[in-house]
């Protein structure tokens, strides 16, 4: 892959790898945030409202519900989106540097 | 079945022994017939680095839901409720944190495994030595449940046969079609075996719900009322038969009462707390640590599964690498909401199995479960049984052979490959993986024979617990932190991971009463909450070292890290990796 020696100095600069890694990282922990607020919010939940996520919904108790079936879905959006922005990201980086 | 030669025939189910043998012969001869395709060692280790998305989301899926998820998932429900869930969510979710921050840079990094990555992200063949240890350490304690799995279904099959025949014969299987095919033949059997796994798990369970009722209808008599008479549950939207009366036979005196399974914080958790004598008010914080330490365990674990991220590689680029694994959350996803159902309707209905051990414990469930179908409905009920059968099969077959081929892959790859022999021809590096294989599949026997009264998912948990500890601070931090060095990084994961695997064996020990530490754990349950789910402390401990360690030592940071983190980071379209592998032509060969 031949390239000028000015893209190849954009490349090797300290300010590109900073920024890449910048925007990478935000973008995964924005993401990660997500899934983990739910994660580690449902034990405390339980422990602070048992009775709320004891209440029945069609047979399931709230608790059960949210974590045997509605956690995968949920997952499925939070990897959804992150693929499509993480794709997005990569063009962009990319295209800086071709521009 | 009198008519039968064979004594060990007697009270064997002909629907249940056809349709696992057929997916064992179909498993064995894939093997053999990919042994004629296979031929570069290439092929072996990773297939080639072409296999489209579909067939590779299916193949990681394939390879991820293993006995723990076909069968631990549903017995560990059955046996301790609501707590058992925590396993399937962080299962999936797991596999969502390794997409967010590990799999794309590993990927772009473009090593074969991850004793590769380590030595090419610190420049240093001393550390792939340390960091090929764990993916043997991870794999036996991974391999042991499969071996439950295996002796399990076999002992259901064979009412006769000791939990250790199946054991050995279900690992001479596997270890035979590794050490032929390799992986290029697992790649292709493992995505057809997602697919029966999903199959033999959905057609059971909707079964099932149409006769015995649906998912909340079963979870709704678990409610305390008197178990003498049949209770009528409401109608449940998501039932398919809501007006279907649920059954439930009476509770064994060993099962977990109805208040305390279906709510968090039931038996699982707050075992170590009861057995300290402390009431159900104090036991709660004791429950709340063990929830988060598991959740931790589980969730950082998946991330460092060394069988898992071996596959990222064999993607062709980066995008498809990305697009493979949004289809494998979906896959597992649809697989995860299953197995609980068979938890739940099995405890209404073959409550006898709460009072059974080992091999004929509640392990079993998702395989005998369809059966209570003979009565209503005659043959379909084995042929049912039998379906659940393959699906069991096809989950420790296919895990089995994925980690018997990474361990393998270390030990002729990099012992013999790298360390012993450097110098050794492809055809010699070929003939060690077939040794290698052969002993990795023989001490797995030896080990998965001893556990017969430990739990298939809690097994699965513990590997989980030392990748936690081990590989996955390793690759987070190498991925995200320019300042580690490979002292830092090594005395962090050696550290971390070994504090997790010592707990789980005195766990284990104590568990097979080889050590007896009840009085012990008795007085300090806090002491054995930490040593059985040590994650909360493990992780951070391996992290903190890490950072306290590579500064100290920050003068040894790689010379060239600015282009190791680029070759992580910027997008594949650059082709820096061609750059950087020019660069690194006098080094190791690839």
């Amino acid at each position: 892959m031949p390239h000028s020696t000015d893209r190849a100095d954009t490349i090797h600069s300290e300010a590109f790898l900073a920024s890449l890694m910048r925007r990478q990282l935000r973008l995964s922990i924005a993401c990660a945030a997500a899934f983990l607020v739910a994660l580690l919010g449902l034990p405390l939940a339980n422990y602070f409202a048992p009775a709320l996520m004891a209440t029945r919904v069609g047979g399931f108790t709230l608790s059960w519900l949210i974590v045997g079936v509605l956690f995968f879905p949920y997952v499925w959006l939070i990897s959804g989106i992150f693929i499509k922005r993480s794709l997005k990201l990569e063009a962009d980086e990319a295209e800086e540097v071709f521009k | 079945m009198n008519t039968l030669p064979l004594a060990f025939l007697n009270g064997v189910d002909p629907w249940i022994f056809a349709l696992s043998l057929i997916t064992v012969g179909f498993t064995i001869y894939m093997g053999f017939r990919s042994a004629k395709t296979s031929k570069t060692a290439g092929d072996f280790f990773v297939a080639g680095r072409s296999v489209s998305v579909g067939w590779n989301a299916s193949a990681i899926s394939g390879e991820y839901l293993s006995a723990a998820s076909f069968m631990g998932i549903a017995g560990m429900v059955m046996a301790v409720g609501y707590d058992a869930l925590w396993y399937p969510v962080c299962y999936a979710c797991g596999y969502l944190f390794l997409l967010l921050f590990i799999a794309g840079p590993l990927r772009r990094f473009g090593a074969y495994t991850i004793p590769d990555f380590a030595e090419g992200r610190y420049d240093s063949p001393v550390f792939r030595k340390i960091a090929v240890c764990f993916v043997l350490f991870i794999g036996f304690f991974y391999t042991m449940p499969q071996m439950k799995g295996a002796g399990t279904t076999l002992a259901y099959i064979f009412p006769g046969l000791p939990y250790w025949v199946g054991v050995a014969v279900v690992g001479a299987v596997i270890t035979l079609n590794v050490a032929l095919g390799g992986m290029k033949g697992i790649t292709l059997v493992q995505a057809m075996q997602y697919w029966l796994k999903l199959f033999a798990i959905t057609v059971p369970v909707f079964v099932l719900m149409a006769v015995f009722g649906g998912y909340g209808s079963n979870l709704a008599v678990n409610d305390g009322r008197l178990l003498t008479a049949p209770a009528i549950a409401a109608a449940s939207p998501a039932a398919p038969a809501p007006a279907t009366e649920v059954i439930r036979k009476p509770l064994v005196e060993k099962a977990p009462a109805d208040a305390a399974w279906v709510s968090p914080f039931g038996p699982l958790t707050t075992k170590a707390a009861k057995a300290a004598g402390l009431t159900p008010e104090q036991s709660k914080p004791y429950s709340l640590l063990y929830t988060y330490s598991l959740i931790i365990a589980l969730v950082c674990g998946t991330a460092g599964l060394p069988h898992i991220l071996v596959r990222f590689y064999t993607n062709p680029d980066g995008v498809a690498a990305k697009r493979t694994t949004m289809w494998v959350m979906i896959l597992i996803g649809i697989f995860y909401v299953f197995p609980p159902v068979l938890g739940v309707i099995g405890r209404n209905l073959l409550p006898e199995l709460y009072a059974a051990t080992g091999a004929k414990g509640t392990d079993k469930v998702v395989l005998e479960l369809p059966r209570i179908l003979h009565e209503h409905y005659g043959v379909w009920g084995s042929i049912l049984s039998g379906v659940a059968c393959a699906g069991a099969f096809a989950a420790f077959m296919s895990t089995f052979s994925g980690l018997l081929v990474s361990m393998t892959g270390a030990l002729a790859h990099d012992v013999y490959g790298r360390m012993l022999r450097p110098n050794s021809t492809p055809e010699q590096r070929m003939r060690m993986f077939k040794f290698a294989a052969i002993a990795i599949g023989g001490v797995s026997v030896l080990l998965g024979s001893q556990v017969e009264q430990l739990q298939i998912n809690f097994m699965v948990g513990q590997a989980f617990a030392i990748a936690a500890a081990s590989y996955f601070p390793l690759l987070f931090m190498s991925v995200w932190w320019r300042g580690m060095t490979m002292k830092g990084a090594a005395t962090g994961m050696l550290v971390g991971g070994i504090a997790a695997l010592l707990c789980m064996t005195l766990i284990n020990l104590n568990d097979l009463k080889i050590v007896d530490l009840k009085a012990f754990w008795a007085g300090h349950p806090l002491l054995r909450i930490l040593c059985e789910q040590p994650a909360i402390w493990s992780v951070p401990l391996a992290i903190g070292l890490m950072i306290i360690v590579s500064k100290a030592t920050s003068k040894d940071i790689p010379k060239d890290i600015r282009m190791k983190m680029l070759v992580l980071h910027a997008p594949e379209a650059l082709g820096l990796k061609n750059e950087y592998i020019q660069e690194h032509q006098a080094g190791a060969g690839h």
